[in-house]
């Protein structure tokens, strides 16, 4: 009955949010012309080249134009791993085995010989994060997985909380140090008009955009590490559930 | 409504990224078991994340990037605010699925099972 009632919800609900999207023709251009500019969206377009100096406009909007919104996201990120570390927090001495049986050690080897090579992929991506698709949030969630195939491969492999915090805490000191930079010399938050702006295309162009998204790389790898270790060094207790003596 | 080229590619982009979302409430509001649950959700944030992409698209436009040879490209490219806003989605639901799971654990710490239906206290 009540998967009926859901059912019935469902419907109506997919058919007006149907009827609502087909209003809004797929791929029609609603940029406007250079001259006028119709959305936002056109005027990043038509201003970043000249402006910041980055090539991505994607980069551009999240580090620079809408860097403040970055700020708090990264803070959610932060508060997320905090949560989780608290929601799970167990003391250092009721220390178990995570899986009881080893890894292979044809998986040891692979993992210890990818692992450079998958953080190494992550630094590329975040260093680039100006010129090519990419950037903090992409790089950081790659290095996440260099760490995630170490834990899964070693058992007895450990990332080191206080390095995590420290990382952590410099990278977030960094980014709104340069905010508060920009606010001093400009005017405004985040302002980027203190560092040369280098050339379209080069490695060192952009100004602060690139320096603010190495930053975010090294806080979002050094946060979904911390997720990923808390998550997989988690054990389900050798103690009764509490609701087995109510049965 | 003619069903050239075009019609079809806008009925199946948003009619997936609907189905996604309709997916995921489906799981959230039926489902017994609390891990497909948190799955429901993540199905949900799929579905939008597609939903704003596709808005942003434009026939034949490309990324919104001056690589070289595109520095002028300026006319062609899509929307590029729905794709930070997704950069920004993406990053805000992967800490929602996390503190959920973690959430997860708790509940299966202290009741020994992950079906919301045999956890009793949370009857009344």
């Amino acid at each position: 009955m009540k998967k009926f009632f859901v059912i019935a919800l469902l419907a109506i609900l997919g058919f007006y949010l149907t009827i609502a999207f087909l209003q809004i023709p797929f791929g029609q251009n609603r940029l406007g012309q250079p001259q006028d500019e119709a959305t936002v969206g056109a005027y990043y377009l038509n201003n970043t080249k000249e402006k910041s100096a980055v090539s991505n406009v994607v980069t551009a909007i999240v580090v620079n134009y809408r860097g403040f919104d970055t700020l708090g996201e990264v803070t959610v990120l932060f508060l997320a791993s905090t949560g989780l570390a608290s929601i799970l927090y167990r003391r250092k001495e009721e220390e178990v085995e995570r899986i009881n049986k080893p890894s292979s050690s044809l998986l040891q080897t692979g993992s210890k010989f990818l692992f450079p090579l998958v953080v190494l992929l992550g630094i590329y991506v975040f260093i680039h994060g100006h010129l090519t698709p990419g950037g903090g949030f992409q790089g950081g969630a790659i290095i996440a997985t260099g760490f995630l195939l170490m834990l899964i491969a070693y058992q007895k492999y450990h990332v080191s909380h206080s390095m995590l915090t420290w990382v952590e805490s410099l990278a977030g000191v960094l980014f709104v140090s340069i905010g508060l930079w920009g606010l001093i010399t400009g005017g405004t938050f985040l302002e980027n008009s203190y560092f040369p702006k280098g050339v379209l295309n080069s490695l060192i162009s952009g100004g602060a955009i690139p320096i603010i998204y190495i930053a975010v790389g090294f806080k979002v790898a050094a946060e979904l590490t911390g997720v990923l270790d808390i998550l997989l060094n988690t054990k389900e207790e050798k103690s009764v559930p509490s609701n087995q003596n109510e049965k | 409504m003619d069903f050239d080229f075009q019609n079809i590619v806008t009925i199946s982009v948003y009619g997936s990224a609907i189905a996604l979302i309709l997916i995921g409430i489906y799981a959230v509001l039926i489902k017994k078991h609390l891990i497909k649950i948190v799955i429901g959700m993540s199905l949900v944030d799929a579905g939008l994340h597609l939903l704003f992409v596709a808005i942003g698209y434009i026939n034949n436009g490309t990324a919104p990037i001056f690589s070289p040879g595109y520095e002028d490209a300026a006319t062609n490219m899509v929307d590029p605010v729905p794709q930070a806003l997704v950069l920004t989605a993406i990053v805000i639901g992967f800490a929602v699925t996390a503190v959920a799971l973690s959430l997860v654990i708790r509940l299966y710490k202290h009741h020994g099972t992950v079906r919301i239906d045999e956890i009793k206290s949370l009857k009344w």
